[in-house]
């Protein structure tokens, strides 16, 4: 026994070889969860503040509209009037309701009824823009609609 | 000189650095992001087959102008006394049918809950911003009422218990159980709150 403990002087390094498999489980994870936004925003899109709001966490119900003035770089081609972005383009108001009903035919249809369409709209912008567009929903008969914020901190609100 | 056998071994050390690497690089770009907002009901485009009469004192005005300045019955107030007003108006039960109402008893004022409406209409020039802070005041009345009955009954604030009815992870013994008294809650303040065409002057 005591031959034995003479003899291992120094404790056995821990062995490091699973490592990388362990990040690389971590990394294949973050990969999976997170969801890259892939439409690249062609409108200026600063959210108002609000506090009494309800989440939006299925994002296979959600249809998005984004409606802003057009970036700095793209003022001199689009002008600087409040625009409409439907995927990754800018759009008339005539093309929302083909839009949202196409994007609409690509959900499953047992999702199809709960359905939400999330305004993005700037803060700057004027509501006759927004106006126009639930008018061209309730067209669609897309009658669910979040107007998306951002989350400000009232301590007065509920939360 | 010693004898290889075979290809010498690829040291596989840095590898725990590469993938941490990349590890770091997607925490960084990435943002898990869950967007919130109000959620509202559009109405249907069809106007109902028959004129609902509803008597101009269970309906509760909001204006708002180019400006942002509010109109609220008829009179200029500031943004700041908004809820109080419509928690005034909601609450004010004028026939007293509602038992946990704590209303003036006003009436010239709404009869109660489930009658009052509020109607908000805007110009066109007003300001997104303006009118989106206009709606989080309301929707913010009725969540300041709801949260002061389900106090009373349930001992916790309404919101909490919706928030929590509403997530997909909550086991469905509790949400059944939560179902209800949401359900009661929302019966007793329901939301009632209209949005007009935008007047074009």
């Amino acid at each position: 026994m005591s031959t034995w403990r003479n003899h291992q002087r120094a404790e056995p390094a821990i062995s490091t070889a699973s490592l990388p498999d362990i990040v690389f489980m971590l990394l294949f994870f973050f990969m999976t969860v997170t969801t890259i936004n892939n439409s690249e925003l062609l409108v200026d899109n600063e959210l108002p503040e609000a506090t009494a709001v309800n989440k939006l966490d299925k994002r296979d119900r959600i249809i998005e509209i984004y409606v802003g003035t057009p970036k700095k770089n793209l003022k001199k081609v689009l002008g600087t009037s409040a625009q409409i972005q439907l995927d990754d383009r800018i759009a008339h108001l005539n093309d929302v309701v083909p839009y949202v009903l196409g994007e609409l035919s690509k959900k499953p249809e047992a999702v199809r009824n709960f359905v939400t369409v999330s305004m993005k709209v700037d803060k700057s912008v004027k509501v006759g823009v927004v106006s126009d567009i639930k008018k061209e929903l309730q067209k669609a008969h897309l009658f669910k609609v979040n107007y998306t914020t951002y989350q400000g901190n009232d301590p007065n609100s509920g939360f | 000189m010693p004898r290889r056998k075979g290809a010498p071994e690829v040291n596989a050390g840095s590898m725990a650095d590469i993938a941490f690497l990349l590890l770091i690089f997607f925490l960084v770009t990435t943002t898990i992001e869950t967007d919130a907002g109000l959620d509202r009901m559009l109405p249907p485009i069809e106007p109902p087959e028959e004129d609902v009469i509803i008597r101009q004192k269970n309906i509760f005005t909001v204006n708002i102008n180019k400006n942002g300045q509010l109109l609220v019955e008829d009179e200029l107030m500031n943004l700041k006394n908004l809820r109080t007003a419509a928690i005034g108006f909601l609450e004010n039960n004028a026939d007293g049918s509602c038992t946990y109402c704590k209303g003036k008893k006003d009436p010239a004022s709404s009869d109660n809950p489930t009658k009052a409406i509020i109607s908000l209409k805007n110009d066109r020039e007003t300001k997104y911003s303006t009118y989106i802070t206009v709606q989080n005041e309301l929707v913010g009345a009725y969540n300041d009422l709801r949260n002061r009955e389900a106090q009373r009954l349930y001992q916790r604030d309404f919101t909490d218990m919706e928030s929590e009815y509403l997530n997909p992870e909550t086991p469905s013994s509790v949400r059944d159980e939560l179902k209800d008294k949401v359900k009661r809650i929302q019966d007793m303040f329901p939301q009632k709150l209209s949005e007009a065409d935008t007047s074009t002057n």
